[in-house]
């Protein structure tokens, strides 16, 4: 069978649900949560990917290209800020997050 | 072309896997294997797409970067994940209800769904034929003339990363010495007493 543009998002579609579905079910553990928006990151990538080869259009490419960016700055901040949350409190629990407000 | 066709499915199906791995994994550090693995794959469908130098990026940025940064943080941080995994079939309800809607919606989306065929005249940067230039000077000749403002957009971002993450983790610990360039430069000769030291006495 032939490997067309819907093949390519379909896999999208079943990774990004794989990123929901991860968010939901490991609700305590930040950094679970953080590698599912990867995940869901990544299934965006492969869409932008997908249209760009099929469609011909290189600027597909280069969005993939940003959303990469974006992603790699935001596990950095994300990471940084479960170590400073960690440190002073000595978890990561998700659920006593909401004890850093005021 | 069944070799790509095989290569596809090969990819896509140890990609979905490895992602499902991913958050079902009882040990974080086996998560951010799959995750490695998941990329990996990922980028093998990017170059089945044609789109070389996003799938080496892809590898480099994500494997080389982000997986080994969550590895460090995972083995870093000294956490009982047992604890922060009860309470995880409670969710698991909405969580397949979710997931399950999401997933038939998107299906519906693409079942239903067709390219118009006056879509390729519409290319804001078409793509050159890869006989004539590869993908990774095509993509230069774009990012460094039409998209600029966004590359250098994109250098902000990280470079706002970078602070802030050396901002958010970065302490002085107290009783630590450091060097102090003044006090250093600041000594004159009066103030320095030389002393014989004879070998293996010490003072």
């Amino acid at each position: 069978m032939e490997v067309g543009l819907s093949h390519y998002l379909t896999v999208a579609a079943i990774l990004f649900t794989i990123g929901i579905f991860g968010i939901f079910l490991n609700r305590k553990n930040v950094i679970i949560i953080l590698m599912s928006i990867e995940l869901m990151l990544l299934a965006v990538n492969i869409n932008l990917v997908a249209f760009s080869s099929y469609l011909g259009d290189l600027t597909g490419q280069i969005f993939a290209i940003l959303v990469l960016t974006v992603a790699a700055g935001e596990a950095a901040i994300g990471l940084a800020i479960v170590v400073v949350y960690f440190r002073n409190r000595g978890s990561i629990a998700v659920e006593d997050i909401n004890m850093m407000k005021g | 072309m069944i070799i790509a066709s095989l290569f596809f499915y090969l990819f896509a199906a140890i990609t979905v896997a490895a992602a499902f791995m991913v958050i079902s994994a009882r040990n974080p550090v086996h998560s951010v294997l799959f995750l490695i693995l998941a990329f990996f794959n990922s980028a093998g469908l990017f170059v089945l797409l044609g789109a070389e130098f996003v799938a080496m990026i892809l590898v480099i940025v994500y494997v080389g970067a982000v997986a080994v940064l969550f590895l460090f943080v995972v083995m870093m941080l000294d956490i009982d994940f047992s604890e922060l995994r009860e309470g995880m079939l409670q969710y698991l309800p909405i969580g397949v209800t979710i997931g399950a809607i999401l997933l038939i919606e998107l299906f519906m989306v693409f079942g239903s769904w067709v390219i118009a065929p006056e879509t390729a005249g519409f290319a804001a940067s078409p793509t050159p034929p890869i006989d004539r230039i590869t993908n990774t000077e095509a993509i230069g000749q774009l990012l460094y003339t039409k998209y600029v403002y966004l590359f250098q957009a994109a250098g902000m971002v990280l470079l706002i990363a970078m602070i802030g993450a050396i901002v958010l983790t970065l302490r002085h610990k107290e009783g630590v010495k450091r060097q102090v360039v003044a006090d250093q430069v600041a000594r004159t000769p009066a103030g320095v007493q030389l002393k014989d030291v004879k070998p293996g006495q010490g003072l």
